[in-house]
């Protein structure tokens, strides 16, 4: 979380610095700007996780040295999952936190001409948002532990293609079907990469 | 209310201490091995504590040095544990002072300043603004640093009575009268009706009770629950009565205060800590928040044994009788000692028997057998001073910040980030350190960053319902 939170800093810092070098009344350079400022939020948050890899890797193998019997008592599988669920809770919490407290208040929602679904919206869309990362995590940690670089680009492409697919909002069937499809992909990828197998679930389901 | 006790503000200087343990309960085994392995009796280092630097009693017989790696394996076990341990009542607190600053107006409001803050920040420029705050601010580290010295002073020339009347003064005035003021407003926030009698009755009994707990004996997490409640109450003041740009100046300052009072070799907190450990007594309970049992041990010079005993079965009521009918088939003279106990002792000072010689030799022992408590209890103190000023940061952000929300739970992170590397360092050094300096400068940084930098962001993000 702690890491997602300083590539957010970071990000916005480019963005701000963008902004205040440019003029405020252009209104499509503005929206220019954001998008820049989007993408480079998200190769950025992408540099983040490998940073944090690094340093648990490095945590991992102090844990291994000092363990008695040569095993470390958390393994490689739990911290991606856990620095998924991180990044992914700080993210959905910065993007959902204020409008939760709004929400709280009185208002229409859409009452100027925008969308009514405002709200649905962005819960669904942070929802998606917060499982992505997770399951990035996951793939994302695999990729660097057996250095398929593939996967690790192919992490970094679904979160630009998400991202950008929100560029479309208002029109809501262009960004969150993707997402929801892409979340579906990453889930079973990460699934199986984690060990489990179409006879694990089965057997899951009827309790076996 | 325009004064505000004086008493409180110099305690709050964090210094996180660690009860390491002399040998701990899960390698118990691991150790009667390598004893066996090894013919030499072993006993653990006792220097992780740095108490016992002040004793050069160690080369008393069996001291074998430990292995590095034991002690940093024992590190890196228990170190989530207390990690975890302090998280809970940091973010605990966090949470309430946060919670009444969004809820209750009265926090928020202007009413004036304390009279240890004269200058006002309503001036008509921005330089006349700064000067205010930073003379403010260095008023009150000097009340801060003066009121620290006066403390270790009257503690060095042990003029106990002083110091006990001014905590019990100083908590007093805490739990009752700040708390009726909070539960005024709080009754007014929600338009609640009470009478006089009703709210007498619930503020006398809840004050008495926080001081039994605060000061004498108390469960455990009543007595952590009530420095919470005192950190939280005088977090609240802190910020209802300082000025925005002093409030961010004194935590800068306050900081790096602690970093040098507890970290040079004159710094009055670090003499406080050398000057407790070397009469082997524990620092005031009404200061300090930690997260085991206060063991209140007193070693005399007769009988240790019986001490021990004294001392052992008071807390380990639970297990004794329990124990009782297994120990005394067992061994005759078990007298409620559990068999981890034994087995923990026996590390400690190896294999003897209780024979006539070896009580004169553990009588002739330092009181670190202090330290013989039961490991998984061992666990971590900090000052009320840390409790209090992540409060004041993480609440001076929700009051005042811009982003509101975020800055908040920015802010907090940083705490904890700055907690959990704080206490990295405790773990490696092994030594009191000041838990502010990290966690506060964190939390500043990221205060500022991210009401300047990623509000704005955030909010055009928001409004056009982009997502990163």
């Amino acid at each position: 979380a702690f890491f997602w939170l300083v590539s957010l800093l970071l990000s916005s810092l480019i963005w701000f610095i963008a902004v205040k070098a440019s003029d405020p009344r252009d209104e499509p350079l503005q929206k220019g700007l954001l998008i820049f400022g989007v993408m480079f939020s998200v190769l950025l948050q992408e540099a983040f996780r490998f940073l944090y890899y690094k340093l648990l890797r490095k945590a991992i193998e102090g844990l291994v040295a000092l363990s008695e019997d040569g095993c470390s008592p958390i393994s490689i599988q739990q911290m991606a999952y856990v620095a998924g669920v991180g990044f992914g809770l700080m993210s959905g919490a910065f993007s959902m936190i204020n409008l939760l407290a709004d929400a709280l208040g009185p208002g229409t929602v859409g009452i100027h001409g925008d969308s009514q679904l405002y709200f649905l919206t962005s819960a669904f869309m942070t929802m998606v948002l917060i499982f992505l990362h997770t399951f990035w995590g996951i793939l994302f940690f695999h990729g660097c532990e057996h250095r398929r670089w593939w996967e690790i680009a192919a992490v970094v492409v679904m979160h630009l293609a998400v991202s950008g697919s929100t560029f479309c909002n208002p029109l809501y069937v262009g960004s969150l079907v993707p997402s929801y499809l892409l979340m579906a992909a990453a889930a079973a990828w990460a699934y199986l990469l984690s060990g489990g197998s179409a006879q694990n679930l089965r057997r899951f389901l009827l309790c076996k | 209310m325009t004064e505000l006790s004086a008493h409180l503000p110099q305690f709050q200087h964090g210094q996180l201490t660690e009860n390491f343990p002399d040998n701990h309960l899960s390698n118990t085994n691991d150790n009667s091995e390598r004893r066996r392995h090894d013919n030499s009796e072993r006993r653990r280092n006792d220097n992780p504590e740095s108490e016992t630097n002040g004793q050069p009693q160690n080369n008393i017989q069996q001291v074998v040095e430990q292995d590095e790696e034991d002690d940093e394996e024992l590190t890196l076990k228990y170190g989530a544990k207390h990690v975890i341990m302090l998280f809970v009542p940091v973010t605990l607190c966090m949470v309430v002072v946060v919670a009444t600053i969004k809820s209750v107006s009265f926090y928020t409001r202007k009413d004036g300043q304390l009279i240890y803050t004269p200058f006002t920040e309503e001036t008509e420029t921005v330089g006349q603004r700064a000067l205010n705050s930073i003379l403010n601010a260095a008023i009150m580290i000097s009340v801060i640093i003066v009121m620290t010295i006066l403390l270790v002073v009257l503690y060095k020339y042990r003029c106990y009575k002083v110091i006990h009347g001014w905590l019990i003064i100083s908590s007093l005035l805490l739990l009752f009268f700040f708390s009726f003021i909070y539960l005024g407003e709080v009754f007014k926030t929600y338009n609640v009706a009470m009478d006089y009698i009703t709210v007498a009755l619930m503020i006398w009994n809840f004050g008495v009770v926080g001081m039994i707990c605060i000061h004498w004996k108390g469960p455990l997490r009543l007595q952590q629950a009530y420095l919470i409640m005192i950190s939280a109450l005088m977090a609240l003041v802190f910020i209802k009565y300082l000025p925005e740009w002093t409030a961010w100046l004194i935590l800068a300052v306050i900081s790096v205060y602690d970093l040098v009072a507890v970290l040079c070799p004159k710094g009055p907190l670090r003499m406080l800590v050398e000057t407790a450990q070397e009469r082997n007594e524990t620092l005031f309970p009404a200061l300090i928040y930690s997260s085991t049992m206060i063991w209140l041990v007193n070693m005399a010079e007769e009988d240790p044994e019986a001490q021990r005993k004294a001392s052992k079965n008071s807390t380990y009521d639970k297990q004794a009788p329990a124990n009782q009918t297994q120990n005394e088939d067992a061994e005759a003279d078990d007298g409620g000692f559990s068999q981890e106990w034994q087995q923990q002792r026996d590390n400690r000072i190896g294999p003897i028997e209780s024979t006539p010689e070896s009580r004169a030799a553990v009588q002739a022992l330092p009181s670190n057998s202090q330290t013989s408590e039961d490991p998984e209890e061992r666990g971590v103190k900090l000052g009320l001073g840390d409790f209090i000023f992540y409060s004041v940061l993480v609440g001076k952000a929700s009051a005042t910040a811009s982003g509101d929300w975020n800055t908040t739970l920015a802010c907090f992170v940083a705490i904890l980030i700055g907690l959990c590397l704080t206490l990295l360092l405790l773990a490696i050094f092994k030594k009191a350190l000041p838990a502010l300096p990290i966690s506060i400068t964190f939390g500043l940084v990221f205060y500022f960053a991210t009401d300047n930098l990623v509000q704005p962001f955030m909010d055009q993000l928001a409004f056009h319902q982009f997502y990163i």
